[in-house]
């Protein structure tokens, strides 16, 4: 080699010049890596499948029977895709939705600032209602059995979606801490850049990664319902999903901090589960609690607010239009608070862990140093 | 001038490393010798800053060490790793980036160092398709790529055939001749005798013996002398001072108490016939370091 001149001055690179490297670097990795693509495109096409079969059952329902009243036929005239029967009065056309040769009646309503309103046996079907240009009053003959679909569907796609991207970068996050402490990569780049550096570093890079992917399946999910003309529907989810991104940026955060601390605490990949189990058990809480509980508003409301399962609670809340308009920014503040504390009690313990090899960091000792 | 003061520590009850005091110039290759589990990893961890020392202090030019001055340190560390799934030539960049390189600027300085070291042929090769002797390699540029000032390589020579030894030898003396203080522990003694200026000695977490390897061969010197003559050299064993270590006919190996005897013995091989050959004999490296941590 030609002369190297010794002592080349280097200006050392920023603190953000450093987080960017780091990130570029668990960006770049996990892209070249088959097994992330393969499952991913899995994912992808799941997605799209499901959302363009919910789009075209959607269309199908459009044509729904509905019975009407010699007063309230007027209010269907002109409505596309209904299947319209005439009956004598009220008491018929509730006996019709009853034994459930039509999905709904139609009948005038004095006490309904519309002059009708709905009836239906449990669920008002959503493409009829979306039909019906202005949203008449609905009664619901029996409330206890209420089970909106739609609803069910959009609380477990929350829950998928946070919960696949959450545990696949949660776990990328916790096997390339343990990855650079067992091969002792880590000591040659604390030697370079502050640990804090490659903390934040690791956070920003799988951040971006799973806001990528929670952005392409929320266009997916968008493209899909334009493409199948569920234009109505995307209205009423638009802002759920736009919200869910949100509050998945933040949970994201939190959780990809405390994934690292944990990691670091461990010094081979055989041990990660001993100190990522519980963070683990916080991705797949609000998956089952919003399968289980999804039309409990209670369950709901408390989920809603706790930070780990707010990313899932509060979207599915404000799709089933349950939550008033401050309680989002409420619950988002909620999250910025403890992410904060999060990235803090993290890069406390991750700094106090990193450089310990051989057995289990004890919690104590990783907080105290 | 990297200078250890005084380091000591303990792990429990155990103590790894007491009042271990030693230098490591600039433009010198320091080798740091001693057995299996004598303290030379630890001691070069706390040098790096990567393991706490419990007493003592790390110098740089008579000011302690910061983590701005490890940055212009090079490391390898005593454990083997890169980043498996990371190419070779994309790894050194990352790693002479993270040292404040540009982009441009850390490609050309990774790609000169591993054509020098020998890895011109497998820059885009992941890390973990290369044998354990290129890995070692890659590992070497790893430690270099940022043109540190000062180098801690924890058995550099380890697992690296002749000819990879000696380009990597190659590559250091360049690196010490540049003004680069370089400490390298070796369990490989000849290696180490060959080429470093600088020895230090540790057995059981102390120091044993420091300083040049020429002092230390003097030091140690028994004024043991080789004789090579054509005719027989059984005289020998009748002077006087004179011990003799072994004897084939005309090859005698002996102890001489004074450089009077020497001289002596050697006027007297000549006037009994023709010498090919009348030197002294140094002490290898690993009789010095025997008789050293005994």
């Amino acid at each position: 080699m030609t002369a190297h001149t010794t002592a080349t001055a280097t200006t050392a690179p920023t603190f953000a010049q450093s987080v960017w490297l780091v990130a570029e670097r668990e960006i770049g990795s996990k892209l070249r890596s088959k097994a992330f693509l393969i499952s991913f495109g899995i994912l992808f096409v799941i997605a799209l499948a499901g959302v363009i079969w919910a789009g075209f059952s959607a269309q199908s329902a459009s044509t729904t029977p509905v019975a009407v009243t010699s007063e309230s036929a007027r209010y269907v005239d002109g409505v596309p895709g209904l299947e319209v029967t005439e009956v004598a009065d009220r008491a018929a056309a509730e006996a019709l939705v009853k034994d459930g040769s039509v999905d709904a009646a139609v009948i005038a309503d004095d006490a309904s600032p519309l002059g009708y309103a709905l009836v239906v046996e449990s669920d008002a079907p959503q493409g009829l209602l979306m039909s019906l240009s202005q949203s008449p009053s609905v009664v619901v003959l029996d409330p206890a059995s209420s089970t909106n679909w739609i609803g069910y569907i959009a609380a477990i796609g929350f829950g998928i979606v946070f919960l696949f991207a959450a545990q696949t970068f949660g776990s990328t996050i916790a096997q390339s801490v343990v990855e650079e402490k067992q091969t002792r990569v880590v000591e040659l780049l604390i030697s370079a850049i502050p640990a804090r550096a490659l903390l934040a570093g690791k956070v920003v890079g799988n951040t971006i990664l799973a806001m990528g992917q929670v952005v392409i399946l929320a266009a997916i999910a968008v493209v899909g319902l334009t493409v199948t003309g569920q234009t109505e529907f995307l209205q009423g989810v638009g802002g759920p999903i736009a919200w869910f991104a949100v509050f998945f940026l933040f949970g994201f955060v939190l959780l990809a901090a405390l994934f690292a601390a944990a990691a670091a605490m461990v010094s081979r990949q055989e041990d990660i589960g001993a100190t990522t189990t519980p963070l683990m058990l916080l991705i797949l809480g609000p998956y089952f609690l919003v399968i289980f509980f999804w039309n409990n508003p209670t369950v709901l409301t408390v989920m809603s607010y706790v930070p780990f399962s707010a990313p899932v609670g509060m979207p599915v809340r404000l799709f089933l239009g349950q939550a008033q308009w401050w309680e989002p920014i409420l619950s988002l503040g909620i999250l910025l608070v403890t992410c904060v504390l999060a990235i803090w009690v993290g890069a406390k313990i991750y700094e106090n862990s990193i450089l310990r090899m051989g057995g289990r960091v004890k919690l104590g000792e990783a907080l105290a140093g | 001038m990297l200078e250890l003061s005084g380091i000591t520590k303990s792990y429990g009850t155990t103590r790894v490393l007491d009042d271990v005091t030693f230098q490591v110039a600039p433009g010198r290759l320091t080798g740091f010798v001693g057995g299996n589990g004598a303290g030379k990893t630890t001691t070069m961890r706390i040098i790096l800053g990567v393991l706490a020392r419990d007493a003592g202090t790390v110098t740089l030019d008579g000011a302690p060490v910061t983590a701005a001055d490890r940055r212009r340190f090079g490391y390898m560390p005593e454990e083997r790793g890169l980043y498996p799934k990371m190419r070779v030539l994309d790894h050194i960049v990352y790693l002479a980036r993270l040292h404040g390189f540009g982009k441009a600027d850390a490609t050309e300085r990774a790609e000169a160092l591993l054509v020098e070291l020998g890895l011109g042929e497998r820059l885009n090769d992941n890390i973990e398709t290369l044998s354990l002797g290129n890995q070692q390699r890659a590992q070497i540029a790893a430690a270099l790529v940022h043109d540190p000032e000062v180098l801690i390589l924890d058995e550099p020579f380890s697992g690296l055939d002749p000819i990879a030894v000696d380009v990597v030898a190659g590559v250091l003396q360049s690196r010490a001749a540049a003004g680069v203080g370089v400490l390298f522990s070796s369990h490989q003694l000849d290696v180490v005798e060959r080429l470093c200026d600088e020895l230090v000695i540790i057995a059981g977490g102390t120091i044993r013996a420091t300083g040049s390897r020429d002092e230390l061969r003097a030091e140690h010197a028994q004024r043991r002398f080789e004789l090579i003559s054509a005719g027989d050299a059984g005289w020998l064993r009748n002077e006087p001072g004179v011990e003799v270590v072994s004897f084939d006919g005309g090859y005698a190996l002996f102890d001489a108490d004074t450089d009077e005897t020497a001289q002596r013995v050697l006027r007297r091989a000549i006037a009994e016939g023709a010498v090919t050959s009348f030197a002294p004999r140094h002490p290898s490296l690993a009789q010095i370091f025997k008789e050293v941590i005994q």
